[in-house]
């Protein structure tokens, strides 16, 4: 019996554990999260973190999930009340329901009854993956939005444009584990990297992935849509209680997710890594042991999450648009006709490795030439030019007269422009932005 | 009752019905819903929810592929920049009861029968001519389930529409980005450098960005206004956005900035208590 078979065979009883293990594991990985997280954090900035709580701490972040749901919930007067209460559960449930194609590991057996440590497995496991993070936004744009308060708003937007640009580059970046595998199936994926890992195969698409997951989760340094210092808290800004607290549960276990996906999709999966796999003729990767592997790798990416956001500071948001569109997307077409152009040309029998090695060192001589010919940028040179600046730092010259403001007319266009929702937030970045 | 007609009703399972009779119902109230909200972010949310059943619904089907991609791209994607406009436009802009096009409702109605009249002939004809190939299985429709046929065939015999349809989205795309930065690519962007001597040279409102909101001991809100160093209040230093949702509110905040509130009494120990609140 295949993946699929074994799993519609599933008894209704098997199901519901699955389920119910499913979600557990969704809210322990949260807890378990945040409290590595704020270790972590912590000895990287060679600060103790919290050790109040239990043994050194570590019980921190259950009294904070037991406190939370008991604070006092405070709803804004101008907030949209109805859109205000499903804005957190929108965006939490997609997030526990891409957990259910993730393959945790392969057949086991549990109580007597043969099964695969998965959910389901979908002939398009992976879109459904990206079907629930574009459901999720709609939670982040709703709460930014029903808040009825400008930070909110402005996080809420920020968040969409973010999760929306990053999703085309993570999904292309998926397209070429695709076109390797022949199929849309997470198991089948898994399945297909017993010859090699993605993830030196695919070495492009990987740092795509990687990149774009980090975004696509609205961590740090991509954290926009909550930047503290320009946003308060971005889209829950207005949230308290039970509800900010499931905005939390949604935010980690989407990263979650986006790490078991590339743990999936690029890292073998559950399968057990290199040295591992020699052992005793592959014993490791069988039985319940590759769920182990798969943790592992998992929170392998799970910590360079919390890394990642101890060392960089924060992108400013049109450097990170630019990144994403104009950068990652562009490379992962390129990348993708690449794959297709090897694969077409392998499926050939008239040509050879050779012939295909020629042919791409005349291209590339080409374009080298090509670049040759461009013309060079030429510096324009204002000899009018008033010197006001100093170094590269802008000094007031000694001389200066405030200048009248009603001699020259100001310039109204910005009023104009953007409707009064925008308007401060393009306030808020005006030096570059406008004009 | 055709031979035909019975068959389908002999496929259906217990799960489809029972997905059906929910999905169904749940389908035709948001677009019910839609049409009858009067808040246009619902009346959006409320399309959401029938594009959600009809994706679900699909899925049961037997078409899983078209069933997500229908959540990605129309949920996820469309749906999601109507909602950017709708959001940007403002949460109080309401509909307009003045019809804007002369003759509006009554082409808006000979178009919308003759719309009804084509689906039902259609839905019409798919019961009684069509015959049921049936899409459950592995081998159904050709071998290698649904998603491998879909993808041969959109790059094999329907490779040209398809083709067409990307090449139309991509002119949109580009025609929108044209519009729509026009203005800023004839000007063309200036550097960090030159806005600031802009700035000095006094081509821009003031040199300096508008001052930061004041926060005082009375209050802590961005909608407290900044003091200038003789006493009075900077108007700059508001938000346009604050003061255009909630005027009414700072009113009395501006007062007690500015001095001409009535003093508290000395025994007061929360300011504002003297309007009785």
């Amino acid at each position: 019996m295949n993946r699929a078979q074994l799993l519609a065979d599933d008894p209704i009883w098997l199901i519901a554990i699955k389920c119910v293990v499913l979600l557990g594991f969704g809210a322990i990985a949260t807890t378990a999260m945040i409290i590595l997280e704020r270790k972590i954090v912590a000895r990287m900035q060679q600060r103790p973190g919290p050790n109040r709580v239990g043994p050194n701490g570590w019980f921190q972040s259950l009294a904070d999930a037991i406190k939370l749901p008991f604070k006092e919930q405070i709803i804004p007067d101008t907030a949209d009340r109805k859109v205000y209460f499903l804005a957190p559960v929108i965006a939490t449930i997609p997030a526990f329901l891409a957990l259910s194609v993730i393959p945790f590991g392969p057949e086991v057996s549990i109580f007597g009854e043969r099964t695969v440590l998965q959910l389901i497995d979908l002939p398009v496991g992976v879109l459904v993956v990206l079907a629930c993070s574009s459901m999720g936004v709609y939670g982040i744009v709703l709460a930014g939005w029903a808040s009825g308060s400008p930070y909110p708003l402005l996080g809420g937007l920020r968040s969409a444009a973010q999760v929306i640009s990053y999703e085309i580059a993570l999904g292309l970046s998926i397209v070429a584990v695709i076109l390797y595998t022949g199929s849309l199936s997470t198991g089948d994926i898994v399945d297909a990297q017993q010859t090699g890992w993605y993830f030196y195969l695919l070495i492009p698409s990987f740092l795509i992935f990687i990149i774009s997951m980090v975004g696509e989760t609205n961590r740090a340094p991509f954290d926009l849509p909550e930047a503290e210092s320009e946003l308060v808290g971005g889209f829950h800004t207005e949230y308290s209680s039970m509800k900010f607290a499931l905005f939390f549960l949604a935010e980690y276990v989407n990263m979650v997710i986006v790490s078991a996906m590339a743990t999936t999709l690029f890292l073998g999966g559950y399968m057990a890594p290199w040295p591992l796999s020699l052992i005793n003729d592959n014993m490791f990767n069988s039985g319940w042991w590759p769920l182990l592997w798969f943790l592992g790798k998992v929170w392998l990416f799970l910590f360079a999450f919390i890394w990642l956001r101890g060392t960089l500071p924060r992108m400013r948001y049109d450097q990170f648009m630019r990144l994403g569109w104009k950068i990652l997307v562009p490379a992962n077409l390129v990348w993708i006709v690449l794959v297709v152009a090897l694969r077409a040309f392998r499926n050939e029998e008239a040509i050879s490795a050779p012939t295909i090695l020629i042919a791409g060192g005349v291209v590339l001589v080409l374009l080298i030439g090509l670049s040759f010919l461009l013309p060079e940028r030429k510096v324009e040179l204002d000899d009018n030019r008033v010197p006001v600046t100093g170094g590269g730092y802008p000094i007031p010259p000694l001389d200066l007269r405030v200048p009248d403001k009603n001699a020259k007319p100001a310039r109204v266009r910005r009023s104009r422009r953007e409707p009064a929702a925008v308007a401060a937030g393009d306030k808020e970045s005006g030096a570059v932005e406008t004009q | 009752m055709s031979a035909t007609l019975l068959a389908v009703q002999q496929t259906v399972s217990t799960g489809e019905a029972i997905t059906f009779w929910v999905l169904g119902p749940l389908a035709l109230a948001g677009g019910l819903g839609m049409i009858f909200a009067r808040n246009a972010v619902h009346s959006a949310l409320f399309l959401v929810l029938t594009m959600l059943s009809l994706g679900a619904l699909y899925m049961v089907q037997q078409a899983p592929f078209l069933g997500f991609v229908q959540i990605i791209v129309y949920t996820g994607a469309i749906m999601m920049l109507f909602l950017f406009v709708l959001m940007l436009v403002g949460r109080d802009s309401s509909d307009s009861v003045v019809e804007v096009l002369r003759g509006q409702r009554l082409w808006a109605g000979v178009l919308g029968v003759g719309l009804a009249v084509l689906i039902v002939a259609a839905i019409a004809r798919s019961l009684n001519e069509v015959t049921i190939m049936g899409l459950t299985g592995e081998q159904a429709n050709g071998g290698d389930g649904n998603v491998a046929n879909i993808g041969r065939l959109i790059f094999t015999d329907y490779l040209f529409p398809f083709e067409l349809t990307s090449a139309l989205l991509i002119t949109a795309a580009v025609g929108a980005m044209i519009l729509g930065y026009v203005d800023r690519h004839q000007k063309g962007r200036k550097t960090q450098k030159e806005l600031v001597e802009a700035r000095f040279r006094g081509e821009h409102d003031r040199p300096s960005p508008l001052p930061g909101p004041g926060v005082f001991a009375t209050a802590n809100s961005v909608a407290t206004p900044a003091l200038l160093p003789d006493g009075s209040v900077a108007p700059e230093s508001l938000s346009r956005l604050i003061e255009a949702t909630a005027s009414q509110k700072l009113e009395r905040d501006r007062k007690a900035v500015a001095g001409t509130l009535p003093e508290p009494d000395a025994r007061a120990l929360a300011p504002g208590k003297e309007d009785g609140s």
